[in-house]
């Protein structure tokens, strides 16, 4: 097997791993019943919704509380070994084109499942989070994963403009923070779904799809603060990640900031975050609009990723993609 | 007071009138949520220059945009969509958000001012109203003393009160850096505008297109594209000249992996060698000369009626990755007569051509797959006629004016494109001859100065090192009261949304009284006065 064998091995074995880890977690969300309370660090505050909407869920699940965790924690040890095999693989890319693996679109794009995969371990590992949680997660890094296939390259050789020790300085703070951010677009979500799903109940209508999956969340306050702390943590290192391809481009292109179309949209998604923060501290509708702000944030940095290397030419376009 | 006023007395209500109608706008443009409305809608007002070309990036591509849509482009061209980020619409927005940032910042620079010199305030007399109350027990001995020495070890700011009644409190508090790394974080934004601004006043750039073997000095005339600031005068640019002496362009399976350029530069009498490549510019006193592409010239050799020769260095522009290249010969001097000076008629000779690096004769492909000179061709087409260059409208060196063509001016020589490889000629039908001596290489160089790039750089790290502290610093208070009756009690309360207080509260009381024991259960309540 060559190394490119073997690094693609590895990874179709990460979203295999993965997926087996999903739905290990999918059982432990489903059927341990006694999550929401076992959780830490997320005790509801609220927790009326737990006793009244619990009872309608029929008492005989097919599977015991006790199994469910079981799974749950099977769906943990899979995630670390999936991580460890994603690991592997870029590790495995490295060592056959003896480059740093952040060449092009694909290596970027699982380079950012990484880095959400880790953060994500690292908050299980704190107890920051209930692990049934990962259900989310990994979802969510699986769809990136999934969405890379797309753009898959061949690994070549690096352009003479991205070789440079910064390609390891900005590509890693891009790809960090893409990554932190990721999840914590997750949080955002989650909090808003739970938020209307108390609203409902406390409103008395009926709970429909896709509302019936927040049940199980943690207390949305809880949530909400989770993704302020996530984006807090990755706001500076996206500030640093944009000054670090600054000085970059002024050595490579001669000048520190072309508004290439990439720089645009790395500005726009810079300044919504940044006005994600803001909102935070503005006042309670604007702390209640914030989140929105925090996924419009995230869909600015995936338009960045895919349509801007796709669609758009520009200072950013290597190899294709 | 008399219920009727006079006009004196009615002017300084107008005037007062006045100043609280711009009090009110000014609150309007300092408030927070202004400055929201106001980022996002620069990141709204930013998209349109990743949508559209730009000029300032490419002229070439907007003048392409309006070839294609000639009847939208001028519409499109006097909203200044071809211009954003130097259009009025995204300056009143960046504007209006400085001006609400300097509003914003300059009163909390005084409050923090004050803040940093005032004293720490006393605790509330019901001190149970705050988010994180303990009642010590009497054997949990509380000494002030010891208080006093953990709080100044933990580096708390303390302010120690006695009242009549014989009560104790020392008020203490932390966490002032992250409003001194949130007004540095706002500050250095306004300082990463000055630079920005210095920069537009006061940097200059040229790009030079320089082949093996060629020199060029620093003046305007000499480049090939060239931007002044407002501030910049022409004459005074530095004095040096740049000699490309071999250029060498490195490629694996296809694509290119490395450019260098063997410079040779004379600055103030002094002469040096530099190995300038992507990534390593060449700075001559604060001046940068950048690599930024790299391209073929092809070297042609035209014999005439007469057997005069002429020899040509051309370049050609690239038009793909393979470096599949465009560009043109012209001879506007051929076909005269040496013993007369007569001119002949359609004298003119110009070839459109394309030059192809590695040409594969297998495939019916003119066009190669592979950057390297591995088969280099030119595929020519021949005019002659009048080539039009003496109208003095500027044209474009890498085609032979359309124009000419078109009006009958220029007539085209051959049906077919003729394909030649280096050594080979073409014939033309007047026994006239090209021929193809080889393929050299240019390097495209920008020359830049850049004075406002340093500032920008240190706005930036002065960004950096206020926003750290501004997000991470929590800002908390902490009191202990001795109360007469013998009585000890602790609060704590979060300037900030942070978890965590009720622990770090538990922590610190236990060090300053041994028998502390926290409470099992801790009041999950997130206290926040902001």
């Amino acid at each position: 097997m060559t190394g490119a064998e073997a690094a693609n091995a590895l990874f179709v074995a990460t979203i295999l791993i993965y997926a087996a880890a999903m739905f290990s977690y999918a059982v432990e969300y489903a059927f341990d019943k006694r999550a929401p309370k076992r959780a830490k660090a997320l005790v509801a505050v609220g927790g009326a919704s737990d006793t009244d909407t619990s009872a309608d869920v029929a008492t005989e699940a097919p599977i015991s509380p006790a199994a469910a965790r079981g799974a749950g924690r099977l769906g943990l040890v899979l995630t670390f070994l999936g991580t460890a095999a994603l690991a592997a693989s870029i590790v495995t890319r490295v060592i056959y084109t003896g480059r740093w693996p952040w060449g092009n679109m694909f290596e970027y794009t699982v380079g950012v499942a990484l880095a959400g995969m880790v953060t994500w371990l690292w908050l299980v590992s704190r107890g920051s989070v209930p692990r049934r949680l990962g259900l989310f997660a990994t979802f969510a890094v699986t769809m990136v994963l999934g969405t890379s296939v797309r753009v898959y390259t061949e690994a070549g050789p690096l352009v003479p403009a991205l070789d440079s020790y910064w390609i390891i300085i900005h590509v890693t703070a891009a790809i960090a923070s893409s990554g932190i951010l990721l999840i914590g677009c997750v949080f955002a979500i989650l909090h808003l779904l739970k938020r209307s799903f108390d609203r409902r109940v406390s409103d008395g209508k009926p709970i429909r799809f896709p509302l019936n999956i927040a049940e199980r969340l943690p207390d949305a306050t809880a949530l909400e603060r989770l993704t302020f702390k996530i984006h807090v943590f990755a706001f500076p290192l996206l500030t640093f990640g944009i000054i670090a391809g600054s000085v970059w481009a002024h050595l490579a292109w001669g000048r520190y900031w072309n508004w290439d179309p990439k720089e645009v949209w790395a500005f726009i998604a810079w300044v919504v975050y940044a006005a994600y923060l803001h909102a935070r501290v503005s006042g309670r509708s604007a702390k209640a609009n914030a989140p929105w702000l925090a996924i419009l944030g995230y869909a600015v940095m995936l338009f960045n990723l895919t349509a801007v290397n796709l669609v758009f030419s520009g200072l950013h376009s290597y190899a294709g993609v | 007071m008399t219920a009727t006023l006079t006009p004196a007395q009615r002017k300084p209500k107008a005037a007062k009138r006045f100043r609280a109608f711009w009090r009110r706008w000014w609150h309007q443009l300092t408030a927070m949520r202004t400055a929201l409305i106001l980022l996002l809608a620069l990141a709204l007002a930013a998209i349109p220059g990743s949508t559209f070309p730009q000029r300032s990036i490419s002229t070439v591509d907007v003048a392409g945009y309006f070839d294609e849509h000639p009847d939208l482009a001028p519409w499109l061209d006097r909203l200044w969509a071809f211009d954003v980020y130097t259009s009025p619409w995204f300056s009143a927005i960046y504007l209006l958000l400085m001006v609400s940032l300097v509003g914003c910042i300059l009163p909390r620079l005084n409050v923090h001012w004050k803040a940093l010199r005032a004293k720490v305030p006393d605790a509330p007399a019901r001190m149970s109203i705050l988010p994180y109350h303990r009642v010590l027990d009497p054997g949990a001995d509380a000494n002030q003393g010891r208080a006093r020495a953990v709080l100044k070890q933990q580096r708390w700011r303390t302010a120690v009160r006695e009242h009549e009644d014989g009560t104790v409190v020392i008020a203490a508090e932390k966490g002032y850096l992250r409003e001194t790394g949130n007004l540095l974080f706002h500050t250095s934004i306004i300082f990463i505008l000055v630079g920005v601004a210095l920069g537009s006043l006061m940097s200059w750039y040229g790009n030079r297109i320089l082949s093996e073997d060629k020199s060029y000095c620093n003046n305007l005339q000499q480049y090939d594209e060239y931007g002044l600031g407002a501030w910049v005068d022409e004459t005074a640019l530095p004095q040096f000249c740049l000699t490309l002496n071999a250029f060498d362009a490195e490629f694996t399976d296809g694509g290119p992996t490395a450019y260098d350029a063997d410079v040779t530069y004379e600055a103030d009498g002094e002469t040096g060698e530099y190995g300038l490549e992507v990534n390593h510019p060449l700075n001559i006193d604060g001046t940068n000369v950048f690599l930024i592409g790299h391209g073929y010239t092809a070297v042609v050799t035209y014999t005439d009626r007469y057997g005069q020769t002429q020899t040509l260095h051309q370049e050609f522009l690239s038009m793909d990755a393979a470096l599949n290249s465009e560009g043109a010969f012209k001879f506007p001097d051929v076909n005269v007569d040496p013993e007369t000076g007569e001119v002949d008629e359609d004298a003119e000779v110009g070839f459109d051509a394309i030059l192809v690096p590695t040409f594969d004769d297998s495939t019916a492909m003119l066009l190669g797959t592979d950057p390297e000179l591995n088969n280099p061709v030119l595929a020519l087409t021949a005019y002659t006629g009048d080539l039009g260059l003496g109208d003095g409208l500027p044209e474009s060196v890498y085609s032979v004016n359309e124009d000419q063509i078109a009006s009958g001016e220029l007539e085209q020589v051959n049906d077919d494109v003729e394909v030649i490889g280096v050594g080979d000629s073409m014939t033309l039908p007047d026994g006239t001859t090209l021929t193809f001596d080889g393929v050299e290489q240019y390097a495209v160089l920008q020359v830049r100065h850049d004075p406002g790039g340093p500032v920008v750089l240190a706005g930036a790290v002065l960004l950096l090192l206020g926003l750290l502290p501004g997000l991470a610093v929590r800002r908390r208070r902490y009191w202990i009261r001795w109360n007469p009756d013998g009585t000890v009690e602790t609060a704590g309360l979060n300037r900030n949304d942070f978890d965590g207080l009720d622990e770090e509260c538990d922590e610190l009381t236990a060090a300053i009284a041994p028998g502390f024991e926290p409470p099992g259960t801790h009041t999950d309540k997130s206290g926040s006065d902001e």
